[in-house]
């Protein structure tokens, strides 16, 4: 199988990853929006409410809220939820550091809008020293 | 980036193993950002505590303390989610409480000033215009860009405590010119006379820019607001907004005319915000219920002159029994206003005054689980946006209604929106 680079962006932080990934239209704030004991979408009405990242890519158009992301992503992967990358349209520097902090790939100003050539459940992977996202199976 | 040899030696280990790493993260961050080399910073202001860093962070901090890491500049911890002396009566969780008492005493050891506060612009340190700080917390970032003229991006716990061990932090963003150009324009064409009405305001410029890189510009001021108006203004915008600088013509350093905050460029959109806009936006906070619960005065810290107002507002009447009263700030006010007798007057109300924490961190679920809580009554935007999180109900009224309903332990009818 012949994977099939449909996301790029500016060289990102951390190794190379394999997850299904998950599609967001709402931005995302770790303190507003997310249960950090289990790692689920808490806030009522966000577009992943009841949806678990543990283990999962998952994309974001942009980030909202403040400092508490720098230290929550090491919380996230002490409990064993963390997800395994994390894709944003725009972002800001406490996710960033915290994310490198955790340890957790990332990139950002990814192109064209994820939601244009994929599905939250595909499989794929993230390349952030290339900064490609591939998907790994056809649908 | 681009080291010195200084930060050479640091990532090759002749400054210890902590410095060391925390170097290591830091050329992550800046590489990320396109930073091409570090500044060094004066101050940093650094936001830790267990109920957002959980074991995973705690373990990281011993390890630094293990390995004799040492700040090098000075570092002073923001409000967190424990008041030492007041967790009893608030109820928290005394295994938190013990973990925390650890917590901070790792933090002395790596040489943090434990002042625990969120207002450290109003009563620890006042940077001056141009100068480059690492601090945490999004509203003293943003007034310290903002109202200062000084540099910083947000500097997260561990970033922060990144800066400490090296004194230095990568130039990008907030540090450098270019980002500091106004965007949006937002014309003010409502009145504003209370706090919660600056905090309306940041959230309504917040709403409308939700993002980290852009600098919204305030345009026609109808009045010269005080610091505390500015401190409501500005946690809003942060924390509505994910800004960490705005430009007020005529009032913050960077602003004196409109082509100085848009660097004689065009703005990038323009709004306007009259008084029809900020009715909508406290409609956004209906009351469930005519009972309150809980009134809340928090998020920021209240500086001595917000305590004041709180006491002048209260009159000498107590808080209604089933209405709890709950006001925090930090050591210093609180040691000032008990010399002005408003500790005194807060508490002989029935309500209490903590200091060191910042309600909306103290586990509010779980407080209000703990007391039976379902609506919290605030005049902070900020508390307002973040506790919706918590999946209890705000509702944001001015200063003056959230003093009658605790008063009354109702909402009264000017406060009535549904």
């Amino acid at each position: 199988m012949t994977p099939d680079a449909v996301i790029t962006a500016p060289p990102g932080f951390g190794a190379d990853v394999e997850a299904e990934i998950v599609l967001s239209r709402d931005s995302f704030s770790i303190r507003y929006d997310m249960d950090r004991e289990t790692g689920v979408i808490s806030r009522k009405g966000h577009a992943l409410e009841g949806r678990s990242l543990a283990g999962k890519i998952v994309y974001f158009p942009a980030v909202q809220g403040g400092v508490a992301a720098g230290w929550a992503f090491l919380a996230l992967v002490g409990r064993g939820v963390a997800p395994a990358g994390v894709l944003f349209g725009r972002t800001n520097p406490v996710m960033i550091q915290g994310l490198v902090l955790a340890g957790i790939p990332v990139m950002h100003r990814v192109r064209p809008d994820p939601f244009s050539v994929l599905q939250t459940g595909d499989r794929v992977r993230m390349s952030p020293a290339r900064g490609i996202v591939e998907r790994l199976a056809p649908r | 980036m681009k080291l010195t040899d200084r930060e050479q030696r640091i990532r090759g280990g002749e400054a210890g193993e902590p410095a060391r790493v925390a170097i290591e993260q830091q050329i992550a961050v800046g590489d990320f950002f396109g930073a091409e080399a570090f500044v060094p910073v004066t101050n940093v202001h650094m936001m830790g505590d267990m109920e957002v860093m959980g074991d995973a962070g705690f373990a990281f901090i011993e390890t630094l303390v293990a390995q004799g890491g040492r700040f090098v500049v000075p570092v002073t911890t923001n409000a967190r989610c424990v008041d030492f002396e007041r967790a009893a009566s608030v109820r928290q969780d005394p295994a938190l409480v013990a973990r925390e008492r650890a917590l901070v005493a790792h933090l002395r050891a790596l040489g943090a000033l434990q002042v625990d506060t969120c207002i450290n612009y109003q009563t620890v340190y006042q940077p001056h215009f141009g100068e480059h700080l690492a601090w945490g917390d999004t509203g003293t970032v943003i007034w310290a860009n903002s109202v200062t003229g000084a540099r910083t991006n947000y500097e997260a716990g561990p970033a922060a405590v990144a800066a400490g061990l090296t004194g230095v932090t990568p130039a990008y963003g907030y540090h450098l010119d270019d980002q500091r150009a106004g965007g949006p324009r937002f014309e003010v064409r409502c009145a504003l006379s209370d706090y919660a009405d600056w905090g309306a305001l940041g959230g309504i410029v917040g709403r409308r820019t939700l993002d980290y890189w852009t600098v919204p510009v305030l345009t026609g001021m109808p009045a010269t607001p005080t610091g505390d108006d500015l401190k409501h203004f500005g946690a809003a915008l942060a924390s509505y907004g994910s800004c960490a600088m705005y430009h007020m013509v005529g009032v913050t350093p960077e602003a004196r005319t409109d082509a100085d905050a848009f660097r004689a460029r065009e703005p990038a959109t323009s709004h306007v915000v009259d008084d029809a806009a900020l009715a909508a936006f406290y409609r956004t906070y209906p009351e469930n219920r005519p009972e309150i619960d809980v009134v809340v005065f928090s998020g920021p810290q209240l500086s001595v002159l917000e305590l004041r107002r709180v006491v002048e507002l209260l009159r000498g009447r107590r808080a209604h029994g089933n209405t709890a009263l709950i006001v925090t700030t930090d050591f210093a006010n609180r040691e000032v206003a008990r010399h002005l007798g408003y500790v005194k007057a807060i508490e002989d109300a029935g309500g209490q005054v903590l200091s060191g924490a910042c309600w909306y961190i103290m586990e509010p679920a779980k407080m209000a689980a703990a007391f039976g809580w379902a609506n919290v009554l605030t005049n902070s935007a900020k508390v307002a946006n973040i506790i919706g999180g918590y999946r209890l109900h705000p509702i944001l009224r001015r200063t003056d209604i959230c003093i009658e309903a605790a008063v009354t332990g109702r909402l009264p009818a000017e406060g009535r929106l549904a």
